[in-house]
């Protein structure tokens, strides 16, 4: 599965997340994946997606200009691939 | 971001550490030819359960996602359960490296009921005569039955760790084919000149065919093996092998010892590259983010004798710790550079200058290559 707009999003429940000056490290302590997440606004928008009902509704809460919309769809689908979020249910 | 402003943020140093190594004992019932910490005997001063937990709470609270455990054996500590069930508690992952001598059925079992925990098998012969030469008699035995063990008990892909010499490199496909008929992973690693292996280098490390033979093979393997980055100095021949290319001492990467010191990596147990110790005023996370050491070795490194040379953006100037213990300059090239750069080099090095590793557990035998004793 892939992630749209229309998604709704959770970290993976094994997966961590740690500050860092160019982002985040996510770490996922069942596939043992280290992913670098560099662009602060990424992590600010995983932190947070959990609490919305989409994915698009995450990025006007975090007023996410609509024309980089696209690139988190493929952000966070790559990260779904890595299963460091997922999709609920 | 591109990838290389990624490298130059993790040049610049991480809140806290990747990839942590700490070895809990200097004591070991082997005494492998070229030991990176010159261990066989305990030292006295080593942390006790009590320290070694609240180190790993200090770990916890910087969010250190998971620790590589060594030695030394580690498993000779008596409290070696403790410590794995503290960090399994604290969401500490570990990844410890063992001879296997206290891999029993038992111990199989109780290790394979852990979450968060890998192991890495050392063998450095896929043969009898090949492994017991550098590692002891008896030690090939030893791997094969603690590898006997976990899988008889489901423990799962453990690893086989083999660290290159120039008597393995022939046997690569068949340690990648000992593997897989353990369902096990392999994972290669670079000799470094540390500790006692800074005895044994010039006999034991890969000739320049080798290196060569190395790369090729990881280039066409390298996806299903572990190398902990360990040979980005082969980049310089050509695409690069996977990982972050970089000399990560200090930036992403450190060791603790058995006494609680912080080295900038593994293969330097030296005071030149001592930070500080757990033990200092405000623990590990102020020798991490406050040390001088750590602070230089965060900042743009000189190019040094290598600035004129086209490969510098791939092989990145190679091993800071292949170079101290060999004598060459840190600024210069790598002791095994591709393009003979360090060799010939070496051949001019006064001898005298090479430095001795600070400390030495080695127990009080003659340790010679062949390993007849």
């Amino acid at each position: 599965m892939t992630v749209t707009l229309d998604s709704a999003c959770e970290l993976h429940p094994q997966v961590a997340l740690r500050p860092e000056p160019f982002g985040a490290l996510a770490y996922h302590y069942g596939n043992r994946k280290l992913v670098f997440l560099k662009h602060p606004d990424v992590v600010a928008v995983l932190r947070d997606v959990a609490a919305h009902d989409t994915l698009a509704d995450t990025l006007v809460a975090h007023h996410v200009a609509p024309e980089r919309w696209n690139s988190f769809v493929s952000a966070l689908s790559s990260l779904e691939a890595s299963e460091i979020i997922r999709v609920r249910q | 971001m591109s990838v290389s402003n990624l490298s130059t943020q993790l040049k610049g140093g991480l809140d806290a550490p990747i990839c942590l190594t700490w070895e809990l004992t200097y004591a070991c019932n082997l005494q492998c030819i070229h030991c990176l910490s010159s261990s066989g005997r305990r030292d006295p001063r080593e942390l006790d359960t009590d320290q070694v937990k609240n180190v790993l709470d200090q770990l916890r609270d910087l969010q250190v996602f998971y620790i590589n455990i060594g030695g030394g054996e580690p498993m000779i500590r008596k409290d070696f359960f403790e410590i794995l069930e503290h960090a399994e508690h604290n969401n500490i992952g570990v990844k410890f490296s063992t001879n296997g001598t206290y891999i029993t059925a038992e111990n199989a079992q109780r290790l394979a009921s852990m979450n968060y925990l890998d192991i890495q098998i050392s063998m450095d012969g896929v043969d009898r005569a090949t492994n017991d030469a550098v590692r002891g008699e008896g030690s090939f035995d030893t791997s094969i039955a603690a590898m006997n063990f976990l899988r008889d008990a489901n423990f799962g892909p453990f690893k086989i760790s083999v660290v290159m010499t120039r008597h393995n490199v022939d046997q690569l496909d068949a340690f990648k084919q000992l593997a897989d008929s353990y369902g096990a992973q392999l994972r290669i690693t670079r000799l470094r000149p540390a500790g006692r292996g800074a005895d044994t280098w010039n006999e034991l490390h890969p000739t320049q065919a080798q290196q060569r033979q190395i790369y090729d093979w990881l280039i066409a393997h390298g996806d299903n093996v572990l190398t902990g980055d360990s040979f980005f100095h082969l980049n310089a021949f050509g695409e690069s092998l996977p990982g972050l290319n970089l000399c990560g001492a200090g930036r992403v990467v450190c060791l603790i010892d058995p006494i609680g010191d912080v080295y900038a990596c593994p293969f330097v147990i030296h005071d030149q590259f001592k930070a500080g110790s757990v033990h200092d005023e405000g623990g590990f996370a102020h020798v991490w983010r406050n040390s001088d050491l750590f602070l230089s070795l965060r900042e743009p490194e000189s190019e040094g004798a290598c600035t004129s040379c086209g490969n510098y953006d791939s092989c990145q100037g190679g091993c800071m710790a292949a170079k101290f213990f060999t004598g060459l300059p840190l600024d210069g090239p790598d002791p095994e550079c591709v393009i003979g750069a360090g060799e010939s080099l070496l051949k001019s090095a006064p001898v005298t200058l090479i430095p001795k590793p600070s400390m030495d557990h080695s127990r009080k035998v003659s340790v010679t290559v062949g390993g007849n004793k």
